[in-house]
């Protein structure tokens, strides 16, 4: 199994070149250029030259990706137009507080969804498994923004129990200052995983191998986590993987609700300013990460499951 | 005689379905021997497995189970769960059916019999190690100590089934609910559990309540058998006596429907009709539709099990003209 991890190691580099393509011309394909956004109003035809002839905006969009993809080779992600510093830089200063912000979303996602799934199926269509699910329907059917800009007037502008944005002092200050975001973040993953593991669970449970480990006298509460638990939890894990990319999708809103100086923040500032390279990089490093997210799931899957790896 | 293991009074079994409640097991009477292999016959949905699942209490709630089953003399019926935890797995222990969906396909077949091991026994931890390998031998799984550590999927079907019976038999139970047991598989393969069931029997002195629909895997393997028609035991005795002379029409029926192997396009004799939805009986015997045999007699109540002489009972009012019969087909 661990054997495995070099090779798909291997297998994300194919999949970077083809994403850095695509951002690549996409990006040239959007009205506006950086040294127009930069400049604004004072552009005139010569200033606009000497900034793209600066940057090396004025080569051919071929030797522009090829020069992009040898600077890449070396770990260089270009320089940022608007800051002029470089884009891995400003990548590392802002991508620890997304990743705080989304790894905390996932496990508050998971502490809510794992009991919660276990109480809606074993009490399967009534008061509580209604109850949950109605209110996670709720959860999944509303935006992400709404339920930020709720939670944000209410719990943060009225009860002044949470902070309103920003990411405060040290590690403790920083969770603190996350608890809001992370929560709003999680919610419509809990509900994705709490519906998909609860629907497993009472697959599970009908097994006749729950049956059988019951005839052998153990403990409901051994049924549950030595049989049931382990065979629901394969495909929620999967799903677990596929939706992290989802939760950085919606981290780049919630970040902007919240104010959370993350990495989410950072992309929409640069395609506003037409900033190619920072907008490259950032994409180019959530697709990296989204990829390792999808090898553990991966891994995880075939650890719980060892007919996958026969 | 043998002292009785276990003891059906008027087992009642209540399932809960969409369409209200349903009663699969309708008054059973039964009684299991020490040492003895009981063989269960009746076709599907006559309440065999259903009675298995409720000696053992399976039944999930709002399912219900009533009436008595006395195990060596204490009702098990009105136990909490705990107190059945302690029967289940330890005194009375139980295979399935499908050994492929029976063992859990993430666990080791190893880490299945521990479990059992742990719920059951004081062994530590090498001890437990020591008799799951052990168990493993004494179903013959060949090299059993580098097996312990592999999943269901890695066994072949026959494996699996023996597998099964050894997490099963982990804390030697003396008595074993088989579930038909030997469906899933091919012939030679059935005849090699069923010949490690007869086995067991001798070397560990279990009996054995064995479900099938097969009734050479009667022949072959049990010394009584009970034969179930909705949700009911029809008749009951010692194997050689029934199938020699059946006093229910029922198993006359079921005889009579097996084909002679050696006989080649013979025409099948099966039993017409279908076994009555449960709940639809009511006050006279479940067979009427589809017997040969029925009269006004048989309208009045439904029969009940009484005595025949020679340890044997039925449920047929016409028990003597049956033999007739038979001489006569």
């Amino acid at each position: 199994m661990l054997a495995r991890i070099p090779g798909r190691l291997l297998q994300i580099i194919p999949t970077l070149i083809l994403i850095g393509v695509v951002v690549f011309v996409l990006l040239r394909l959007l009205p506006g250029d950086p040294a127009s956004a930069l400049l604004g109003n004072r552009a005139t035809p010569e200033s606009l030259a000497r900034i793209n002839a600066q940057m090396g905006f004025d080569k051919p969009i071929w030797v522009q990706f090829l020069l992009f993809l040898g600077r890449l080779a070396h770990g260089d992600l270009g320089v940022s137009v608007t800051e002029r510093i470089p884009v891995t830089r400003v990548i590392l200063q802002r991508l620890p507080v997304t990743l705080c912000l989304v790894g905390f979303a996932a496990v508050i996602a998971l502490v809510l969804a794992l009991p919660l799934a276990f109480v809606a199926a074993l009490r399967q269509n009534r008061l509580p498994d209604l109850a949950l699910r109605g209110l996670f329907q709720i959860g999944l059917s509303s935006p992400v923004f709404y339920i930020g800009l709720l939670l944000l007037g209410f719990l943060g502008a009225r009860l002044h129990w949470f902070p309103v944005g920003g990411l405060g002092q040290g590690f403790w200050g920083a969770v603190y200052h996350l608890i809001l975001p992370a929560f709003t973040l999680a919610l419509s993953l809990a509900a994705v995983l709490m519906r998909n593991l609860r629907s497993a669970i009472i697959g599970v449970l009908r097994a006749d191998y729950v049956d059988f480990a019951r005839a052998k006298g153990i403990t409901p509460w051994r049924v549950l986590t030595g049989h049931v638990l382990r065979n629901s939890l394969i495909t929620t894990v999967a799903l677990f993987g596929l939706n992290i990319g989802v939760l950085l999708g919606n981290s780049v809103i919630t970040e902007n609700v919240f104010a959370v100086p993350g990495i989410g923040g950072l992309l929409v500032d640069a395609i506003f300013g037409r900033d190619y390279p920072v907008v490259q990089g950032v994409t180019l490093v959530l697709a990296v990460l989204v990829s390792l997210v999808f090898l553990a799931t991966d891994l995880m899957e075939s650890w719980l499951d060892p007919r996958l790896h026969a | 005689m043998r002292a009785p293991l276990l003891l059906l009074r008027g087992l009642q079994t209540t399932l809960a379905t969409d369409n209200g409640a349903l009663t699969v097991v309708d008054g059973v009477d039964l009684d299991v021997r020490e040492g003895e292999i009981l063989g269960l016959v009746g076709e599907s949905g006559s309440g065999k497995s259903m009675t298995l699942r409720s000696i053992l209490r399976l039944i999930r709630p709002p399912g219900r189970v009533s009436g008595e089953i006395l195990w060596r003399g204490r009702d098990l019926v009105p136990l909490r769960e705990p107190e059945m935890r302690a029967i289940r797995g330890r005194e009375i222990g139980m295979i399935f059916q499908e050994p492929m969906t029976a063992l859990n396909p993430v666990l080791s077949v190893g880490r299945q019999i521990l479990e059992n091991l742990r719920a059951h026994t004081d062994l530590g931890r090498t001890a437990r190690r020591n008799r799951t390998v052990e168990l493993l031998d004494l179903v013959g799984i060949p090299a059993a100590a580098q097996r312990v550590n592999d999943y269901p999927h890695q066994f072949s079907g026959g494996m699996r089934q023996r597998a099964m019976i050894a997490i099963a038999l982990a804390s030697n139970p003396s008595l074993l609910l088989a579930d038909e047991p030997t469906t899933a598989l091919d012939v030679t393969i059935q005849d090699q559990i069923l010949k490690l069931l007869l086995r067991l029997r001798e070397t560990l002195g279990m009996a054995v309540i064995l479900v099938t629909h097969d009734l050479g895997v009667v022949a072959q393997s049990c010394d009584r058998v009970a034969v179930m028609y909705a949700g009911r035991v029809a008749e009951i005795g010692e194997v050689s006596a029934v199938f020699a002379a059946p006093r229910h029409a029922y198993t006359l029926g079921l005889l009579q429907s097996v084909p002679d192997a050696r006989r080649i396009r013979q025409a099948l004799r099966p039993i017409g009709g279908a076994p009555p939805p449960p709940g639809t009986v009511g006050d006279r015997c479940a067979f009427i539709p589809r017997c040969d045999f029925a009269t006004a007699a048989c309208e009045v109540r439904r029969p009940p099990l009484i005595s025949i002489g020679g340890g044997r009972l039925a449920a047929c009012v016409h028990g003597d003209r049956l033999q007739q019969a038979e001489w006569a087909a």
